[in-house]
């Protein structure tokens, strides 16, 4: 799911972070993170991961509300909260938190996905106790006014030219993800659509958070040189005094049967390298049919998931007809994921004929199924390298918030490379034949206006 | 599960990996890293920073000298070269390459700077062995098959395609060729479609001879790994290159900086706007200064004085900030915003207007205290992973500051005081030479008469 970053004075660290999410795995003979929890009086839950490399943590809040939670016709109030959230307190009003952050040598942002909204810090570690405190000042006493609203909402209009308006690619995924979630939010992008975030108010932002910011809809995650001994005093301090708020139930409408194929064309000038997906609705962790979500990860990775992929081999190595091709599949999703399959071709081909190809290894991967030593293999690669997601200050506690605040637990990521290991070749096969049906595709292309169809 | 992982070696402009390196990944604190100096039986040194806590292993290398110099016509070599060393090597072709690495979990990648070329590989710690041999082999043996390399040379051409329509790319390759007319600075780091497409094996198998010398080759190393199975390992990968690499020569240049401003008609609807003057080398006794106002001025995040202006009070911007690009031989200030057609000349009048008032040495006592609260503080955030720390080791090398450099850098930013910083503000700030490059379709701004 689209993720967005609330604060980007500069383009070029957004395209860092950005790339930052690689999809890496896990070694299986180990628990990933071995992380502490405990849950404080009034609902919040805190999670300790330890990593001792230097005296700094990364201290994160999730909160279990996102995009996709948003109500119909106020798209991108979510988002445009997360930005308003830097405004101001009583005890910390004008921007205090930021300048306070960055004078105590602490870096700060905070995103937004269709499941979630995160604010995170990484400061020495005996500047933790600050962060903490302006963390849960915030989460209830925030106070905006309408100069913020309308100044802030020119940022975010900026922030959406920037990332969907000025980009064809993006302007085609955000039609595509709409074509391909005809009920569930999820169709809806996070930023929001421009002239909804137009119109949202400040007593509908107030309100949103109100709803949904309190300690029981939301995770401590704290990550660095301490322990949960060390930290649950402190977290009672600052978090625990907070009350419980009377948040609602997560009302995600779900997917009605898809009973037709979609296509999405979207042609543009500024089209050079045109581009072919096509995704299939499929299921997360927490949604659908979710025992076929541990085998999809592993069908993803045989199919697309490296230089050495089915998907990259054919259309790419053998047959030369694209630039770059594969395919992708992230079950991490609260509500329903799709599997998703991409190739671009080469000038000398064309788009009919990479499709042709992608359609012919799904066709195969159905009848045929898959070897045992491709399973074998790509649940290797996929589990070998925890051990790689440990080394990071900041990697465990993002994954780790990102899961419990999509509906996953600290044993589901700590069993996670278990569970990829259990995965059998007839699982494989039985997920591919669950989900690769043509009537629940969604097609898009991506193509240079006036030149409907050729590679060039 | 996707895990979150900081990917430390990614390409985005060959300009902004310069300004990462050289400015902004600052290092982290002394506690924390005790760096040793292994010097290997056949005496190639190395950095490393012993760490058992994980089985794994983060190296970095670099050899001096990057794209800047890439033979005319031929822009674009050291780009292509690091994506193909993979692609088939000693006895294995493309696919049997990385069918290796993927099995065996070893990350390897190279990539490309102006003035160096970089290899990264992590590891885990128990196929150390292998890991080595096989960037070795991509050192010292890598085929350059037609069929590789006419595919990775699809996929440039892929890529060069589409950037010539990305207003950002379009905007910093026109201000690089304004500023750089007669350098190879100003030439395009990734090529163009025509010297891409001239670029033969043998012109990729010349650049591995030529610049892969162990004269020219630095070393980092991070994690599960003693001293001296690191020197084995090092000799084991790069004893057998050539002693030397060729020489070169590169002058050294000041940027063009006129004050002129070039827009570039985009149907887009947001204009990229692209903004520099000169700076400092890595090596001016001015650098920290120029790197605490720096910071003051365009880089403190959400503290700077352009975040301020530009978005926060104004909302002009979604994204606004400058960062310092420090090459081997000249500096720059280097600035980007991003804002709606119809809002541009308001938001360069606010730019150029900061760019004035810090040029008028207005920073106060307050100002300064923060900033360098801010960057003596933050320091210890850098070495957040291996592969990160690794990185600091080649460039702490590359930009010869120092095996002890880490307990005194805080020093040398402390060591700013307010009449430095607004001294040269005075001296080096100057908004008339600030050069600017629209590229969109900005309303009421027109490129300025040629002087």
């Amino acid at each position: 799911m689209a993720q967005l970053k609330r604060r980007n004075p500069c383009g070029w660290i957004l395209l860092a972070a950005v790339v930052g999410w690689a999809v890496a795995t896990a070694s299986a003979d180990a628990a990933v993170f071995n992380p502490e929890t405990f849950t404080l009086a009034n609902g919040m839950q805190v999670v300790v991961v330890p990593n001792k490399r230097v005296p700094v943590v990364t201290h994160m809040v999730w909160y279990k509300v996102g995009g996709a939670d948003e109500e119909p016709g106020k798209s991108g109030i979510a988002h445009f909260l997360e930005h308003l959230m830097f405004k101001g307190t009583p005890s910390h009003p004008d921007g205090e938190f930021s300048k306070l952050v960055a004078r105590n040598g602490g870096r700060e942002n905070a995103f937004t996905s269709h499941d979630y909204t995160a604010y995170h810090q990484t400061v020495a570690k005996d500047r933790l106790a600050l962060v903490m405190e302006l963390e849960a000042d915030r989460m209830t006493n925030l106070i905006i006014n309408q100069e913020n609203v309308d100044t802030e909402r020119q940022v975010v209009l900026e922030e959406r030219r920037m990332r969907t308006d000025n980009e064809p690619s993006s302007i085609l995924s955000e039609q595509a993800s709409a074509a391909a979630y005809l009920n569930h939010p999820y169709g809806r992008p996070v930023i929001g659509w421009e002239h909804e975030i137009r119109a949202l108010t400040l007593e509908q932002i107030l309100a949103f958070h109100k709803r949904w910011y309190a300690p029981n809809n939301a995770i401590l995650v704290v990550a660095g040189d301490i322990t949960a001994a060390e930290l649950k005093p402190m977290a009672e301090k600052y978090y625990g005094v907070i009350p419980r708020g009377d948040v609602p139930e997560r009302f995600r409408p779900s997917e009605p049967p898809q009973r037709a194929a979609r296509e999405v064309t979207l042609r543009d000038a500024r089209v050079r390298q045109p581009m072919l997906s096509r995704s299939f609705l499929a299921p997360s962790y927490i949604d659908g049919e979710t025992p076929h979500a541990y085998p999809l990860e592993v069908l993803a990775e045989i199919l697309g998931g490296g230089a050495t992929s089915r998907i990259y081999r054919s259309l790419v190595v053998e047959q030369g007809i694209a630039t770059s091709a594969g395919a992708r599949y992230s079950p991490d999703n609260f509500g329903p994921s799709r599997f998703a399959f991409y190739a671009s071709p080469r000038p000398d081909s064309s788009m009919e004929a990479i499709e042709a190809a992608i359609q012919a290894e799904i066709d195969r991967v159905v009848a045929e199924g898959v070897s045992d030593e491709e399973v074998t293999r790509a649940k290797q690669r996929l589990t070998a390298s925890a051990v790689f997601a440990r080394d990071s200050l900041g990697g465990g506690a993002r994954t780790l918030g990102a899961a419990l605040a999509s509906g996953q637990t600290v044993a589901d990521v700590e069993a996670w490379p278990e569970r990829i290991a259990a995965v059998s070749r007839v699982q494989v096969e039985a997920a591919a034949r669950a989900v690769f049906h043509p009537e629940t595709s969604v097609t898009s292309r991506l193509l240079r206006a006036g030149n409907p169809t050729s590679g060039q | 599960m996707r895990f979150a992982i900081p990917a430390s070696h990614r390409r985005i402009f060959a300009l902004t990996v310069g300004l990462l390196l050289a400015a902004i990944s600052l290092p982290g604190p002394a506690a924390a890293v005790d760096i040793q100096r292994v010097v290997s039986s056949a005496g190639i040194e190395a950095w490393l920073v012993e760490d058992h806590t994980n089985p794994l292993i983060a190296l970095r290398i670099a050899f001096r000298g990057g794209s800047a110099m890439d033979p005319a016509g031929k822009e674009g070599l050291a780009d292509m070269a690091s994506s193909l060393l993979d692609e088939g090597a000693g006895d294995y072709d493309s696919q049997g390459f990385q069918e290796l690495l993927e099995d065996l979990s070893i990350r390897l990648g190279f990539d490309a700077s102006r003035d160096a070329f970089f290899g990264s590989v992590q590891t885990l710690s128990e196929n150390r062995e292998e890991a080595f041999r096989l960037l070795r082999l991509a050192l010292s043996d890598p085929h350059f098959d037609a069929e590789a390399v006419n595919r990775i040379r699809g996929q440039l051409l892929a890529r060069l395609r589409q950037s010539e329509e990305d207003p950002d790319t379009i905007a910093n390759r026109t201000l690089t060729r304004t500023l750089f007319p007669d350098h190879p600075y100003g030439r395009p780091s990734r090529g163009t479609p025509d010297s891409i497409a001239a670029i033969t094996a043998d012109d990729l198998k010349s650049f591995v001879k030529a610049r892969f010398g162990r004269n020219n080759l630095i070393v980092g190393a991070v994690g599960d790994i003693a001293p001296q199975e690191l020197g084995r390992l090092v000799d084991a990968a790069f004893a057998k290159l050539p002693a030397k690499g060729s020489l070169w020569t590169l002058a050294e240049v000041t940027p063009k900086a006129t004050g002129a401003t070039i827009v570039e008609q985009k149907n887009v609807p947001q204009s990229s706007i692209v903004f520099a003057q000169p700076g400092l080398k890595r090596d001016h006794p001015d650098f920290y200064k120029l790197f605490v106002l720096n910071h003051m001025l365009g880089a403190g995040g959400f503290t700077s004085r352009l975040y301020s202006e530009v978005r926060e009070k104004r909302g002009l911007v979604y994204s606004v900030g400058t960062g310092l690009i420090a090459y081997s031989h000249t500096g720059l200030i280097w600035g980007s915003a991003g804002t709606q057609n119809a809002r541009v000349a308001e938001t360069l009048a606010v730019v150029r207007e900061e760019w004035a008032r810090m040029a008028a040495g207005t920073v106060t006592a307050a100002e300064l205290a923060d900033a360098k609260a801010y960057l003596t503080g933050s320091y210890a955030l850098g070495f957040s992973s291996s592969d990160r720390i690794a990185d600091t080791l080649v460039g702490l090398q590359l930009d010869n500051l120092g095996i002890d450099y880490i307990d005194k850098r805080n020093g040398y930013i402390e060591a700013v005081t307010l009449d430095d910083v607004n001294r040269l503000a005075k001296t080096l700030l100057k908004p008339e030479q600030l050069t600017v490059v629209v590229v969109g379709k900005p309303a009421g701004v027109e490129s300025s008469k040629p002087r």
